[in-house]
């Protein structure tokens, strides 16, 4: 989904707005007349008028294209389902890595992906299994990063 | 010489020679050659991927193998460029398509030779100028106050946005959102927990590297999984001695040498541009001032000479300006920046009093990286042919978890795994909307460092704003940031007036 400039212009001046009520209620610095809310307040500020000339800018340009348009691959059905498994795969593993461990989900989230992407499917399995040893022995056993076992828990070495 | 000989160098010297940190060096020198050479995975995403990895490594290491990598990177991304047509980072588009014009030719050993033979010449300026006006820099940058720095701040960012950005405002708009971004959390003057929303994790703020991994590594995956692009051709598949001819083309073409190293040091140190813009002025100016203005881009070496040393020799400046003030000119620098924060050796002119060792050991890195890229940067383009030729849909899941792992190392948490896929979708989103993601990074760089200066000042000044043009540094460097700052305002109301007439 791509939006013209009026469009993008309205979300960033919502958030500004939102921004500068939000500063509104930070309080501050005790003995000072400034505080947290004066460096955030000033940039909600700047970003007010920026976004107010994006949509200027968009309005003038608004013939030029349409308000919404749909990406190009967004009517390829490959391309949307790569675009989702990326998303759902981060999504899957920082919920599920600590219950299922990381062996399950790195396997997980490259066999999806590889497959996804179109690998041979004779090379997915090895190709997954080798790429989740791999990067286990680089962030576990040399950096000492403690990767959750979860499951795996009786396994580990 | 004397600076050579001095006892800091010394020690710096021996930093350098460790076992380790050479072996460091010739991993990441490795890495950054096959990632850059890697079509679609730039100099910034090698460097982004490497911080997780350097977060486990004493200082002097951890940035040494950022700065050969990125040093590597963008040497290395000439060779795509030559052989495929598709640079493989925006620092080599400038002279892609005359790198490529001598591959079909037949000469292709003649572009990567220069570009490998030049891009070290570059490097080595750039290292030498580093040397010998970082420590001076340093000396004068001691009589700032928070005004000065605030405008100095304000200077680098301006740059940013008004340098080599298609959309002035999309670039502003990305720098207050990376700016925004830096106030989430309480380490601010008042240490009061911002936009955390009642979150531990958030008012902790936003760590660095999952937000470079996210808007760098996740954001270049997606485009590579949605792309419709048709699988590559290598134009080439034998590659001669690409040390041929290059003495002669050394004494032939010396002046474009000597003019594109220095150009690409000075536009190096200009907070806000890099590599990518030096390659481009450099390739211009070559072809101005050339005795032979019309063989260009019909395969003509002489403004890949030029700007192949351009490109490098800005790597080395931009760290000027980020060592001795702490102000990053290019998302490389900021990602180099956050490194010497991570590992305590805070940047800004008291880091020659404090550790002097240690930053004389990152000059001497780059000395080496750029020594050592000759030998590794030929055995790299022997290899090309094959590189190239690496599935990129076996490479893209393996970084995607390379990511997730690297994200998760940061504090141990499943957080950081949120924060690449929150920032990796909106950096997606913020480029194919046309707004640069740079801009942002150095935002959030600098967002503390800025807010900071400006609380410090408001409050030295009692929340008077003349005062910070009441020194005179600090009144230069205001003044010019407001004439940077308003350049547009003034250039629209001049055309506006005589379109009016």
């Amino acid at each position: 989904m791509k939006v013209n400039d009026i469009l993008a212009g309205a979300v960033l001046l919502l958030l500004s707005i939102a921004i500068l009520a939000y500063t509104r209620t930070l309080p501050n610095i005790p003995g000072q007349n400034i505080g947290p809310a004066a460096f955030p307040g000033l940039l909600a500020a700047i970003l007010l008028g920026c976004s107010v000339a994006l949509m200027a800018r968009g309005w003038r340009a608004r013939r030029a294209g349409p308000w919404v348009a749909r990406m190009e691959w967004t009517r390829h059905f490959d391309q949307v389902r790569n675009f989702g498994l990326v998303c759902a795969s981060l999504f899957f593993y920082s919920h599920f890595s600590e219950k299922l461990g990381y062996f399950i989900c790195a396997f997980a989230v490259l066999g999806s992906l590889l497959a996804s992407l179109r690998v041979r499917p004779a090379l997915v399995v090895p190709l997954a299994l080798g790429i989740t040893l791999f990067i286990h022995t680089l962030f576990y056993k040399l950096l000492r990063v403690p990767l959750p076992w979860g499951l795996l828990e009786r396994f580990a070495w | 010489m004397d600076m050579l000989f001095s006892p800091h160098y010394v020690k710096a010297f021996f930093l350098v020679m460790d076992p380790y940190v050479l072996t460091v060096i010739f991993c990441s020198a490795v890495y950054g050659l096959f990632v850059g050479c890697i079509p679609g995975l730039t100099a910034t995403l090698a460097t982004a991927l490497l911080v997780p990895i350097t977060f486990f490594m004493p200082p002097v290491p951890a940035v040494a193998a950022i700065v050969t990598a990125s040093a590597m990177a963008i040497f290395s991304s000439d060779i795509p460029g030559a052989l495929l047509r598709i640079p493989g980072t925006p620092a080599s588009a400038a002279y892609v398509d005359e790198a490529y014009a001598l591959t079909r030719k037949g000469q292709p050993e003649l572009a990567l030779g220069a570009g490998l033979v030049f891009s070290v010449i570059g490097g080595l300026f750039g290292t030498l100028v580093m040397m010998a006006f970082a420590p001076t820099l340093a000396d004068v940058a001691l009589e700032f106050s928070s005004f000065e720095y605030f405008w100095l701040v304000c200077l680098g960012l301006a740059g940013a946005v008004f340098i080599g950005n298609a959309s002035v405002l999309k670039a502003g708009i990305s720098l207050v959102i990376g700016l925004l971004v830096a106030c989430i959390g309480n380490e601010n003057p008042a240490a009061y927990p911002r936009f955390s929303f009642g979150s531990s994790e958030l008012a902790g703020g936003v760590d660095l590297i999952p937000m470079v991994v996210g808007m760098f590594a996740i954001s270049e995956i997606l485009r590579f999984v949605t792309s419709l692009e048709a699988p590559l051709h290598v134009a080439a598949t034998k590659i001669g001695n690409v040390f041929g001819g290059m003495w002669k083309l050394t004494k032939k073409y010396k002046w474009p040498i000597v003019r594109g190293s220095a150009l690409g040091t000075i536009i190096g140190i200009q907070p806000g541009s890099g590599p990518d813009m030096a390659a481009w002025m450099s390739y211009a100016m070559s072809k101005k001032f050339s005795k032979e203005p019309e063989k260009f881009g019909t395969g003509h070496v002489e403004g890949i000479i030029e700007a192949g040393a351009s490109n490098n020799s800005s790597l080395a400046g931009a760290w000027i300006p980020a060592i001795v003030f702490g102000i990053p000119g290019d998302s490389i620098t900021a990602i180099g920046i956050s490194v010497l924060y991570l590992k305590g050796m805070n940047p800004g002119p008291t880091i020659f009093l404090k550790t002097p060792e240690n930053i004389y050991a990152v000059f001497l890195v780059f000395v080496l990286a750029n020594l050592i890229m000759l030998p590794l940067g030929w055995l790299a383009i022997k290899a090309a042919t094959k590189v190239l030729l690496v599935p990129r849909r076996i490479l893209m899941p393996t970084i995607l978890l390379f990511c997730v792992v690297g994200a998760y190392a940061v504090n141990n948490t499943v957080f950081g795994i949120v924060l690449i896929l929150v920032f990796g979708v909106l950096a997606y989103f913020m480029e194919e909307h046309g707004f640069p993601v740079a801009p942002a990074i150095l935002g959030v760089v600098l967002g503390k460092m800025m807010e900071e200066n400006f609380v410090n000042s408001m409050i030295k000044a009692n929340g008077n704003p003349m005062a910070f043009f009441e020194r005179p540094i600090s009144a230069f460097l205001g003044v010019a940031t407001l004439i940077i700052l308003l350049w547009p305002v003034g250039a629209w109301l001049w055309k506006s007036k005589h379109a009016f007439r």
